[in-house]
């Protein structure tokens, strides 16, 4: 019964070995260099999700639809918000998209690393995976949401510009990176202060109020906040640029008449701001991140 | 000679809280009561280890084995001095590998294996073998949460053992399973040490140790009371001093508690 199980590599060779520390050197591209695991992270988390489920993967789209049903009737057709702005299904939808991929990119990379403590306690392995893996997941469940939105337009009558196109790739890169920043800060402080998710839960929750999506942004620029230091706070949260700049895409490609929708100065301008912005806090998020992680194992 | 593991002047603390909730720290504070202790596991732990070595690491509960062994792994790092290590390293933690309970077996296996280190392809050509030696049987598409400890021991066991490692860990492996399941796996270790790997294996039983290993490292309240011979090792434990009522439950490889 005894085969031998390796053949010739049992002794390392010191030039292609050297001597180094055990620790997984960790760091996202670490993350991205092992993708072989980062897929099976991502698949064993998808699994989960959908075990014991009948409707399984479907629970993806259900949910956001009802959502958007609920939207629509209430704010749309009896807040009337729909009156005085052209496409309003198209102008929610495109919000919620966003919107719904920060708060799962957001919820489940804070949650991460807790959830897998067993995993996190016993083996070595860049540790960055379980939050890059739930961004990985909410990109996973965005993408046919685009392409869904992207028929809707198309059966209305699509014709975007080359503008609204790289607005909405702009869109995307901002909350992605702002979705791993604080997925990575938060899956790491949340091991030490369990409060944080109820914290930061309850905050994503009232996100769908706090982007130009149940309103326009015309609504913003004509309010009290209108041109005061008040709008720029509000057009500082990078998911209100992410849904600004997906509407840019969707909904003014739908609309067409520049005239009737209405986006903040220098729209592009800003949204790379917030893409540069992004990109710092996400290796702050990293450092951060690296500093507590030694701590994992005896704190989980 | 390469050097495999070299551990020098490693010292690893935890700190201990006893209060979790505001209120608790809040009532603790005013009560006078300490809010956080910290506990030396290791303190100022050196040795080397050249390949090909196999090393018995004895000690009582609590000496710091576990944490030692989780250093050289990778999980944890060290507060300060340093831990090396040369080669790919494959092995177990305290009895049984990170296993996802809802996943099934199959899935972890998969799992398990990319996070030593091995890919798709390996896996794949391996697969059948670790399901064989991990004898699972029927058990292989549901989830681990319903494996007996013996079952989950086992599986954890026949992956770590079939990565191609250059060190491999074994701590408690032994503590749980049935006499042929424990026979399997020392005959595999034994492999393993002929093979010219470096085997790291945590026991209480002086008989699998002196079967195993070339030397013997005690810990003692986390520094190294005795590094050397097999014998006197296990002398220096006190270990022998159980006499002939330890010896046949020892002969059957390794009763370690």
């Amino acid at each position: 019964m005894a085969t031998p199980l390796i053949t010739g590599t049992s002794t390392p060779d010191p030039e292609e070995w050297p001597l180094a520390s055990p620790a997984p050197r960790g760091g996202i591209l670490e993350v991205f260099r092992r993708r072989y695991l980062l897929k099976l992270v991502v698949k064993r988390q998808l699994a989960q999700q959908y075990s014991a489920s009948f409707l399984g993967f479907m629970w993806s789209y259900v949910q956001p639809l009802i959502r958007f049903l609920v939207y629509y009737f209430a704010v749309g057709m009896v807040l009337k918000a729909h009156v005085d702005t052209p496409y309003f299904a198209i102008h929610l939808l495109a919000g919620m998209v966003m919107v719904h991929f920060f708060n799962e990119a957001v919820g489940g990379g804070m949650r991460s690393i807790w959830s897998n403590r067993r995993l996190v306690k016993k083996m070595a392995l860049p540790r960055e995976t379980f939050p890059v893996a739930a961004v990985m997941i909410g990109a996973f469940h965005t993408v046919p949401q685009i392409v869904l939105l992207a028929g809707a337009c198309l059966i209305i009558g699509f014709s975007p510009d080359l503008t609204g196109l790289a607005a909405g790739v702009l869109g995307l890169a901002v909350l992605m990176v702002f979705g791993s920043a604080l997925a990575i800060l938060f899956s790491a402080m949340n091991v030490f202060f369990r409060d944080l998710q109820n914290f930061i839960g309850t905050l994503l929750g009232f996100m769908h109020f706090m982007v130009p999506m149940l309103y326009d942004y015309r609504r913003i620029a004509d309010s009290a906040i209108g041109g005061t230091i008040g709008e720029e706070i509000y057009l500082a949260n990078p998911v209100a640029q992410g849904v600004l700049l997906m509407q840019r895409f969707f909904w003014s490609g739908v609309v067409q008449d520049p005239s009737l929708t209405l986006y903040p100065d220098h729209l592009l301008l800003r949204g790379l701001i917030m893409l540069g912005v992004g990109l710092v806090l996400l290796a702050l998020a990293q450092l951060t991140f690296r500093r507590l992680e030694s701590a994992f194992p005896e704190r989980l | 000679m390469t050097e495999s593991i070299v551990v020098e002047d490693v010292v690893k603390s935890f700190t201990m809280r006893y209060h979790r909730t505001l209120k608790q720290m809040a009532v603790a504070r005013v009560r006078g009561h300490d809010i956080s202790d910290t506990f030396q596991a290791l303190n100022g732990v050196s040795f080397t280890v050249q390949q090909g070595e196999s090393i018995g690491l004895m000690g009582l509960n609590g000496s710091g084995k576990s944490t030692l062994l989780k250093l050289i792994n990778g999980v944890m790092r060290p507060d300060s001095g340093r831990v090396l290590t040369r080669g790919r390293i494959a092995g177990l933690i305290a009895t049984g590998a990170g296993f996802h309970p809802q996943l099934t077996g199959r899935d972890n296996i998969f799992l398990n294996a990319a996070i030593l280190g091995m890919s798709e392809a390996e896996t794949k050509r391996k697969f059948d073998a670790i399901v064989d030696f991990a004898d699972i049987g029927r058990f292989l598409d549901t989830p681990v949460a319903a494996y007996s400890s013996g079952m989950y021991a086992r599986l954890g066991f026949a992956v770590a053992i079939h990565v191609d490692s250059h060190i491999f860990l074994a701590d408690e492996v032994l503590a749980v399973g049935d006499r042929p399941s424990k026979r399997k796996c020392m005959e595999r270790m034994q492999e393993i040490r002929e093979d010219g790997r470096t085997l790291f294996y945590v026991s209480h039983a002086p008989g699998s140790v002196r079967k195993m290993c070339d030397r013997v490292i005690v810990l003692e309240n986390g520094r190294v009371g005795f590094d050397g011979d097999v014998d006197e090792g296990i002398r220096y434990l006190k270990y022998d001093a159980d006499g002939p009522a330890d010896e046949p439950n020892d002969e059957d490889l390794g009763a370690d508690i």
